[in-house]
């Protein structure tokens, strides 16, 4: 498995794999991810979102192959509250190329199917 | 800790308390705790608010540059308070989005400045814009825009 990077481990990010194998990054409630009271913070997903994102394009690209990931543009959109529980977040590579990467990636707490945010990045690549 | 936090929003939205003593009591707790943002600076419609560099909040291990994600989060936080000095009321409101274009990395070890303005309030929807600097306002890192809706239509 990939390790975090440690914005991840400090939000308490645990990474798992899926029934089909999926990378899929859990994020479990706390205080340090908490935003006004009842809710999860706004900030604490967008990071949860940036790193399913980056490590699900690790993933696909394997051990061998590690370039330096750049955020060219990174956009958040939130759609629903996040609440005081267990929350996922998984990526889709759109396109991996030489030098550049399109990741989405979505949150969600009780159900896939209604995701509470999304990102969307444009990562440059930098390989030596 | 959260009825010390809800206070203050409740003082805020009475007008009884400064920006700056928002931050710096909500800064120490929850998700603002573990990123640390503090207060710099405020102008009619701006806020500007800082992060530390902290090797807890770093995004990639070989390079120690910052994640995106803390500071989206303190420009996330200082678009609220911008929100608030454009309405001249402290509202509740949800982000709709947020974008950054990095232009650079952030140098390591500098903090990372956040500054953002709301240029525009509908009864629905504010709109904010800003950038993030490390040291320098005229050489920024990135480039931030964003949308927030109020939890309650404006009257």
């Amino acid at each position: 498995m990939i390790r975090l990077p440690p914005y991840g481990e400090a939000l308490g990010i645990e990474p798992i794999r899926d029934e089909h194998s999926r990378l899929v990054l859990k994020l479990p409630f706390g205080n340090h991810v908490s935003g006004r009271p009842g809710f999860l913070h706004g900030g604490a997903i967008a990071g949860l979102l940036e790193i399913a994102g980056i490590m699900s394009l690790y993933d696909q690209l394997g051990e061998d192959d590690r370039p330096q990931v750049k955020p060219i543009t990174v956009t958040t959109d939130f759609m629903r509250n996040g609440f005081p529980k267990m929350t996922y977040a998984a990526g889709i590579i759109t396109r991996s190329g030489r030098r550049m990467a399109n990741v989405e990636s979505f949150a969600w707490q009780d159900d896939e199917s209604k995701p509470i945010a999304a990102s969307r990045m444009n990562l440059l690549l930098v390989r030596k | 800790m959260n009825e010390q936090v809800e206070e203050f929003r409740r003082k805020m939205a009475a007008g009884e308390v400064s920006a700056r003593d928002f931050i710096e009591v909500v800064a120490r707790h929850n998700h603002n705790g573990l990123i640390g943002s503090r207060y710099v600076d405020e102008g009619e419609n701006w806020i500007e608010l800082a992060l530390d560099y902290d090797v807890k909040l770093v995004g990639d291990r070989d390079s120690g540059i910052l994640a995106s994600g803390p500071i989206t989060s303190m420009c996330d936080m200082a678009a609220g308070l911008a929100i608030s000095k454009t309405s001249g009321r402290f509202l509740m409101t949800v982000t709709i989005d947020l974008r950054a274009d990095y232009l650079r990395p952030a140098k390591v070890g500098n903090a990372v400045h956040g500054r953002m303005e709301c240029y525009r309030c509908t009864r629905n929807v504010a709109f904010v814009r800003g950038h993030a600097h490390d040291g320098d306002p005229g050489d920024p890192i990135a480039q931030i825009t964003g949308t927030f809706m109020f939890l309650a239509p404006l009257s």
